[in-house]
């Protein structure tokens, strides 16, 4: 063992390589491999089925969710609730749990928004008192009604489907809303819809009679 | 030798090294020559990145005994280390504020590789794994934060998510990848797990062992002189002769100051993690706890400053293009820039760059930690009207100032020094804005300021505008439109001196 065994000089490796080059050894080398690379690509195409699996499954992660009786909703009110995600598993823990606003604008109007700013997906909070949406990171706000009313948002609140049955008012949910994955079809307002004439109708609908979406005046 | 026994450990050696057979290799190593101002205390940044790996390594398996990287139990697992296993909370401090020092001095490196013309000729491909690894290290610090699942990990996630939505064409599925399904829950805590903690390490401990071989072989960079130009005909013949002619052996000529430097980046970071404990973790990662404010991590913070000043249609592509076109400049450098002068007197453009980027860095950072983009949420509750800006006011005015509190305006502004700072402070508003400015401005909004219209009625707008129209420094008028007086309509009513 104290004889290290020396390998073969350059010359000589390169001429025995040469005379090997095109041997028996050589073609059934080729075939190993080529063997190799075929069970390699059998074996990786459901791994790569398995790692993109979070993308190939269609929508089946939707589903309509109760969020309560329609009487639970008084008019001119903006509510935070919170649905159970439609699949999930016991170690999601609270991450199973989603928050969302329900908007009653007028008996049997709804608007659910996602509680996420379209900007990075923050929490908004509502402040009813003013009727703003606030973001906490960067200062994004909305009307009452989700569409953008100043901050680097590009768009309004993303809002869920919704429809009544039998009295319960349900949301088509499940997904996190981002821009390419509206949290439903509603389109929302957005910043290339002309703002002036809705800011005019907004003053227009003001005096008099009391918007529902107002609270109580705080002066006589 | 037969009849002189050698003693025991010698034995021991020879018969292991008769088998692994590395002595020689290694001795090679320690024993390369590098050029005499080259073991300076400028290169010692490259191997405190190694060592600061190798903590991150060790500290990270002995968390990982204790972690569960479970969404409904990770939280509470990073309490028990914190507070109820012996030391548990040191261990979490040496491994956040390795991560810290790892990501700092990893950077230096680069700037100093940059700058000592190191990345040139033969050396490109080390600075091409070094790009890689640098981006490693960030996925780490990334990743790792997340793995400190508390409230700013799921909506730092969240935030992450609607940076990838923007992809065009592919965000929504990029989105479901990253996150390991369509929302954030255990899915993508374990995603972020096995990344943490095995593809991004393997990967970069691969990555390393390259970078480390390629170092010894072409051999470390020698100290750049004015003049003396990189030629790719001629640079290894005359960087031998260097080596050669005024060369020492790296053990120990240059090593020790690579092994004084590491001990005091451990003792540093040992430091830090006694006196300033671990991270967190913060508030249960709970998404029905919206009364949260998000921030990522230091070193992050310079990409949330510039997500919140670009404006809303310039983000995107911005998102988008600019890490790609970062990138590639790095990665492009070194077949750009690969020949011709090494000094730093030489290469101003070089030495403006990374000055620019320092300085950019900084200011980033610095506005991302203190400035208020964000309304302050409890401002229209906790912070009262000064009583000074109360008295001697008719009750219309006192019920503006309610109106001012109730509406939550103090969010935004300032009264006295307290309240939101998202908008201009109204001490002395009346001397910027006349009465019909304060109407349009309260009612329409304007600038960053929501319209106001549809949640005030009439009474409680002229109220707050009466109120608004007091605050004025008592030796300055209030503002007010000159042609009202002109035309005879009276209008503001200026107080007597």
């Amino acid at each position: 063992m104290d004889e290290k065994a020396s390998p073969p000089s350059p010359p000589a490796q390169a001429q025995r390589q040469e005379a090997e080059s095109v041997t028996r050894r050589t073609f059934l080398m080729n075939v190993g491999i080529a063997l190799n690379a075929a069970v390699a690509l059998v074996i990786a195409t459901p791994v790569v089925a398995y790692v993109l699996g979070p993308v190939l499954r269609r929508k089946d992660y939707l589903q309509w969710i109760d969020i309560g009786s329609v009487s639970d909703y008084s008019v001119g009110e903006t509510k935070l609730i919170t649905y159970q995600n439609p699949f999930s598993d016991p170690w999601d823990g609270a991450t199973a749990k989603v928050p969302a606003y329900v908007r009653c604008s007028a008996p049997d109007e709804f608007t659910v928004f996602a509680i996420n700013c379209a900007h990075l997906g923050c929490p908004v909070r509502w402040f009813s008192e003013s009727q703003l949406f606030m973001c906490p990171c960067h200062g994004g706000v909305y009307y009452a009604d989700g569409s953008r009313a100043s901050g680097p948002p590009e768009r309004g609140l993303f809002t869920y489907e919704l429809k009544v049955q039998g009295g319960k008012l349900l949301i088509n949910a499940g997904q996190m809303p981002t821009l390419k994955n509206r949290a439903s079809a509603n389109p929302c307002p957005s910043i290339a819809t002309p703002t002036a004439p809705q800011l005019v109708s907004r003053i227009e609908s003001c005096p008099d009679k009391k918007s529902p979406g107002t609270s109580a005046s705080t002066i006589g | 030798m037969p009849g002189q026994k050698e003693p025991w450990y010698k034995r021991v050696y020879d018969w292991l090294e008769s088998r692994v057979q590395l002595e020689g290799p290694v001795k090679d190593a320690v024993l390369h020559p590098v050029p005499r101002r080259t073991a300076s205390w400028w290169y010692v940044f490259g191997s405190a990145s190694l060592v600061l790996l190798i903590l991150q390594i060790l500290t990270g398996i002995l968390l990982a005994l204790v972690y569960s990287p479970s969404a409904a139990h990770a939280w509470a697992s990073l309490e028990l280390l914190n507070h109820e296993l012996p030391l548990g909370w040191f261990l979490r401090a040496m491994h956040g504020w390795g991560s810290n020092f790892m990501v700092a001095v990893v950077l230096i490196h680069m700037t100093q590789v940059f700058l000592f013309g190191a990345y040139k000729f033969p050396r490109e491909l080390t600075w091409i794994a070094g790009v890689f690894m640098l981006l490693m290290t960030l996925g780490m610090a990334f990743t790792g934060q997340v793995l400190r699942f508390d409230q700013d990990a799921y909506w730092g996630l969240g935030i992450g998510a609607s940076i990838m939505g923007r992809v065009p064409f592919v965000g929504g599925q990029v989105v479901h990848l990253m996150l390991g399904g369509p929302i954030i829950n255990g899915a993508t805590l374990t995603r972020f797990f096995a990344l943490h903690v095995f593809v991004i390490p393997g990967t970069l401990l691969a990555l390393t062992g390259l970078h480390v071989w390629m170092v010894l072989k072409l051999g470390v960079n020698e100290w750049p002189m004015p003049g003396r130009i990189v030629r790719r005909e001629t640079y290894i013949r005359e960087y031998h002769e260097l080596t050669h002619s005024d060369g020492i052996p790296f053990v120990p000529g240059a090593v020790w100051k690579d092994l004084v430097f590491s001990a005091a980046i451990l003792f540093a970071v040992a430091c830090c993690a006694a006196i300033f404990g671990p991270y967190g973790p913060k508030g249960v990662p709970d998404p029905t706890i919206i009364n949260t404010v998000p921030k990522p991590d230091f070193f992050f913070l310079w990409i949330y400053t510039i997500l919140s000043f670009l404006p809303p249609d310039m983000e995107t592509p911005f998102i988008l293009i600019a890490p790609v076109v970062g990138i590639a400049a790095l990665l492009g450098l070194p077949f750009v820039a690969g020949v011709g002068e090494k000094s730093w007197w030489r290469r101003p453009v070089a030495v403006f760059s990374v000055m620019f980027i320092a300085v950019c860095w900084g200011v980033c950072t610095n506005l991302g930690t203190y400035t208020p983009w964000s309304p302050k949420m409890d401002a229209w509750s906790g912070a009262a009207v000064p009583v000074e800006l109360l008295r001697s006011r008719t009750p219309l005015e006192r019920q503006g100032a309610n109106v001012f509190q109730q509406k939550q305006c103090r969010n935004c502004h300032q009264l006295g020094g307290n309240g939101g700072e998202r908008g201009p402070a109204l001490d002395e508003v009346a001397t910027r804005l006349t009465e019909d400015q304060l109407f349009r401005q309260v009612l329409l909004g304007g600038g960053n300021m929501p319209a106001y219209g549809s949640a005030l009625s009439p009474a409680e707008t002229t109220a707050l505008v009466r109120f608004l129209e007091t605050l004025h420094p008592n030796y300055q008028t209030p503002s007010e439109d000159a042609s009202r007086r002109l035309v005879g309509q009276g209008g503001v009513q200026t107080p007597a001196p």
